[in-house]
């Protein structure tokens, strides 16, 4: 990064609140139905229907507040913004615009030194999706699919305290997470569930006053983010050095391109007309309702992040893996819970081992094959040596495969550690007999073969020999 | 029409059809074909329900015969036609909707169907309710019964109409800021505006949501308060409805009007008062005063606010409210367009009449970036002082009444060149909408053969007070029983 300049980055974050029902209607939400059969007559704007509130979009961005340390506002209004597309049956999209739901909250982020930082939510409003408009398969005309409209949205509006794409991946990962242990949004970014705008500018390191900023749209992966950003940086500075001025304008991310286009410029940007919805009230939340909610929210990352790290000593990084889903986190407390075995050592098994297969075969954590009391059982078993942790990781796979319990794929395929001196002793006095030489250095000082003839004890043994017990036995006979 | 049955009020033909007098089939039967003989000369209507009437009519008679008859079973009424109706075409008096049919009731059709409601047709109305002489609607302009070149008033003209020629007994309307009670004082007839949320506005085509509001239009307060009674109360689809118990409006006429102050805005017998109308006026006032009502004079010091104060927010809300006419899911739809802007702008060029434009105009206007807040914002602060005007009068008096209208009906096409002296026939009823409170207008007499209108504002949930001062004068005089001759 070109150092003279300092980058500014504020989010748009859209999170769709997992209610059941729309918003403003109760046609369903349910994704990848056949176009336009979840749509009902509020949806498609009728000739004289009404929107009403669904309650549970307050609860949601209650919670959300909450969570952000925000203030939930005593009165937040619904008002209409005006624009014209066949995607948008009314020609206004219901949202939220002078008095929002949730304002002033924040969120601490791990910057590039290492160091929190602090990140600013200006606001998180309330408001409609749009339909969506289909273009393949029709020739001289569009299809539009409204079984999208009036999803409810939560738009989560940062301040711009970003100063790399780094960083703004570090926030939208940590609302990602926030969202989903509230169990407010699946989060879903394929099927748009989650989906992020994000303004950016650079500035002259040092100037105080911001830059021209782009926006950019059509962000809907992690990926995509990070490139389209820096791709925008590059583009500014560039524009800037060569003379140029950045020009305000929305602009569009190309993932097949790696580029950023022009969309449309300030001067080509609608004129919104919002004004206060006369069809809806406004939303009044008393102290009472707030704290209410206050009393449904679940622990949140931060908080069990701290708790892993205090109640079950484990490293602070393998702490802040496990806590980024709460899924991952409750299926870690749960083997701790039901497992005799260290709990570092289960974060360092559901961080590698199980982590990796669920990577490899693309699941989720909720779809593991391996149950958590299934990999407790597993643990328990290295914990009372009758396997090796090498042994437990051909164990593991046995039972990501199906092949049944630890204990069932230890005995069938015999798998239980050699413990008996006298059986490792005849190994051990068998592998020095075979290497003469590596003895003679051994013995000459050079300590480190040792690892050599655990290897070679371990290959003799299958790897089923207590490696503990083997190093020992062969200290004593070499020395 | 030997029974005569078209003359009579709702109230008396629930109370000929409970004793077995004539069936509804009968009653029905002869209303059609009044309105067959007579809506040709009046334009009353865009449609007639005749076999969907008569049906409805069959199966009210059964149920009474089966001893299962609902308050209204039977009774035929008209709906204007703003309020969708069920596989039923409703135009909302605009080319834009010339082939809808609507595929759902609204609430208010569906209440007034459960208690056994015979629907004989949809009436004739200003475009999209825009307009307060009935000349905006594509159906061409509806007469009024009195005098075949006037107007009938609006934007609820064909309901008003229609009751005042005895093509029906009773009919909906809506009024957004004299849609009711203006055609009503036109035409001779009872107009009931209720407070804003008291009577659900789904299925009610908006015009401007924050004053559009549901009633009646009768030939007596009583037939208006049993109608009130069936149409009223809080509906979930509706979430600026109120959840606000519902009164026995009937069980509220008898009381009289001895004691009742009623209040007389100075303001409104000021200059633009028509002499003739005003004496009218004055002497129903003094009917009410020799009978026991206690006159006060009341100041509206911001009653001039009120037309330009609404002439932004009803614009503002409207703009905003027909956007979704846009020829893409319904309604009218531009042939042959040549691209999305083509198919928008020829099909809301096509679909609208020029003051439903002009209103769309004005709104988009007042709610752009940058006027925003000398229009829109300061119209909505100006509201609030015609509310406190209203608030402090109704500290000392029960009722504020005085003319609906400052002129009996107009000729039509008098008015037609100049929007702003049409606007100022609603000068008198604008403050109640802009206020959310009650309204009404009963006859009170007549000027050179026109009907004149007294006017009744109450606080909010003051429907019972209106009735009783309405009904109570109705029983003082006979104005509201005058008949025009054509259509006795």
């Amino acid at each position: 990064m070109n150092s003279a300049w300092e980058v500014v980055i504020g989010l748009e974050i859209h999170a769709q609140l997992a209610t059941s029902s729309k918003i403003f209607s109760a046609a369903s939400t349910a994704y990848g139905a056949e176009p336009n059969t979840q749509a009902c007559l509020v949806d498609l704007g009728y000739p004289g229907v009404l929107p009403v509130l669904n309650k549970e979009v307050v609860r949601m961005a209650t919670m959300f507040g909450l969570a952000v340390n925000a203030t939930v506002a005593p009165r937040s209004v619904f008002a209409r913004k005006n624009y014209f597309y066949p995607d948008l049956p009314k020609g206004y999209q219901i949202s939220q615009f002078e008095l929002p739901i949730v304002e002033h909250g924040e969120l601490f982020i791990t910057d590039a030194d290492g160091h929190e930082k602090r990140i600013g939510i200006t606001r998180a409003h309330l408001e409609e999706d749009a339909g969506k408009s289909v273009h393949e398969g029709f020739e001289q005309s569009s299809g539009i699919d409204l079984n999208r409209t009036g999803t409810p949205l939560l738009e989560i509006v940062s301040e711009p305290d970003m100063r790399s794409a780094k960083e703004a991946i570090a926030y939208m990962r940590k609302i990602h997470t926030i969202v989903r242990y509230l169990g407010i949004s699946d989060g879903n970014m394929q099927e748009g569930s989650f989906r992020c705008d994000a303004n950016v500018s650079v500035r002259p390191r040092g100037q105080e006053e911001l830059g021209t900023r782009a926006e950019l749209k059509n962000l809907n992966s992690f990926r995509f983010i990070e490139k389209a950003i820096n791709f925008e940086i590059e583009r500014q500075i560039e524009v800037i050095e060569d003379g140029g001025e950045v020009v305000q304008e929305t602009r569009l991310y190309d993932s097949v391109k790696d580029e950023t286009r022009s969309m449309r410029s300030k001067e080509e940007a609608n004129d919104y007309r919002y004004f206060p919805d006369p069809d809806l009230l406004p939303v009044e939340i008393d102290a009472a309702y707030i704290e209410a909610v206050r009393e449904t929210l679940p622990e949140l990352p931060a908080a069990k992040q701290q708790r892993f790290i205090d109640e079950h000593g484990i490293r602070e990084d393998d702490a802040a893996i496990l806590t980024a889903s709460r899924a991952l986190a409750d299926f870690f407390e749960d083997v701790v819970a039901s497992t005799q075995g260290q709990a570092q050592g289960v974060a360092n098994f559901v961080i590698g081992d199980l982590a990796g297969a669920l990577n490899r075969d693309g699941l989720d954590i909720e779809q593991s094959p391996v149950s958590a009391a299934a990999l407790a059982g597993l643990l328990d078993r290295i914990k009372d040596n009758t396997i090796s942790g090498k042994i437990a990781k051909e164990v593991f796979d046995a039972m990501w495969a199906g092949e049944g319990t630890a204990d069932e794929i230890i005995e069938a395929k015999g798998l239980r550690q050699i413990t008996d001196s006298l059986a490792i002793e005849a190994i051990v006095d068998k592998v020095i007999e075979a290497n003469p030489g590596q003895v003679a250095e051994y013995k000459a000082g050079k300590d480190k073969l040792i690892g050599f003839f655990v290897g070679q004890v371990m290959k003799e043994t299958g790897g089923k020999a207590n490696p503990g017990q083997v190093n020992q036995v062969l200290k004593h006979k070499l020395s | 029409m030997s029974r005569d049955l078209h003359t009579q009020t709702l109230t008396e033909l629930a109370a000929g059809l409970e004793r077995g007098d004539f069936s509804s089939v009968e009653l029905t039967g002869d209303l059609l074909g009044r309105i067959d003989s007579h809506d040709p000369a009046l334009n009353a209507f865009v449609t007639v329900t005749a076999e969907r009437a008569l049906a409805a009519a069959k199966s009210a008679d059964e149920l009474r015969a089966a001893g299962k008859a609902g308050v209204l079973n039977g009774l035929p009424l008209v709906h204007k036609d703003i309020f969708c109706t069920r596989d039923v075409l409703t135009t909302c008096g605009s080319r834009m909707l010339e082939n809808f049919i609507s595929p759902y009731d609204a609430t208010i059709v569906e209440r007034l169907a459960a208690a056994g409601a015979v629907v004989l047709g949809k009436t004739n109305m200003d475009e999209f309710a825009m307009g307060s002489s009935n000349e905006t609607s594509y159906f061409g302009p509806v007469k009024n019964p009195w005098d075949l070149d006037c107007s009938p008033g609006g934007s609820s003209g064909g309901s008003a109409a229609a009751v005042a020629a005895r093509l029906a007994p009773a009919a909906t309307g809506t009024d957004t800021g004299g849609s009711i009670r203006q055609p009503a004082a036109l035409t001779g007839t009872v107009g009931l505006k209720p407070t804003y949320g008291r009577v659900s506005r789904y299925g009610m085509i908006a015009f401007a949501s924050s004053l559009d509001q549901a009633g009646v239009i009768t030939r007596s307060s009583a037939d208006a308060a049993l109608l009130l009674g069936v149409m009223a109360g809080f509906d979930e689809r509706d979430s600026t409805s109120i959840d606000h118990p519902v009164p026995d409006y009937t069980a509220a006429l008898s009381a009289s009007v001895k004691g009742l102050r009623v209040g007389v805005v100075r303001q409104h017998f000021d200059d633009g008062l028509d002499e003739k109308t005003g004496a009218a006026v004055r002497e129903a006032l003094a009917v009410l005063e020799a009978n026991g009502a206690i006159l006060t004079d009341v100041d509206m010091p911001n009653l001039d606010l009120s037309v330009p104060t609404y002439y932004v927010v009803a614009p503002a809300e409207c703009s905003s409210n027909l956007s979704r006419f846009d020829g893409v899911r319904f309604g009218h739809r531009a042939e042959n367009p040549e691209d999305l802007l083509d198919l928008y702008c020829r099909s809301r060029g096509e679909g609208f009449g020029a003051e439903v434009k002009r209103r769309i105009m004005t709104g988009t206007y007042v709610l752009s970036a940058g006027y925003y807040d000398a229009y829109y914002l300061k119209a909505q602060q100006v509201r609030h002082l015609i509310a406190d005007d209203f608030h402090r009068a109704f500290e000392n008096v029960d009722v504020i009444a005085g003319p609906t209208s400052p002129t009996p009906a107009f000729k039509l096409g008098d008015k037609t060149d100049d929007p702003i002296t049409m606007y100022l026939n609603d000068i008198y009823t604008i403050g109640a909408n802009l206020a959310g409170l009650p309204g009404m207008s009963t006859p009170c007499g007549f000027v050179d053969g026109l009907p004149v209108g007294l006017h009744l504002v109450a606080p909010h949930w003051g429907e019972e007070t209106l009735l009783r001062c309405a009904h109570q004068y109705e029983q003082l005089t006979e104005w509201h029983k005058a008949c025009p001759e054509d259509f006795s």
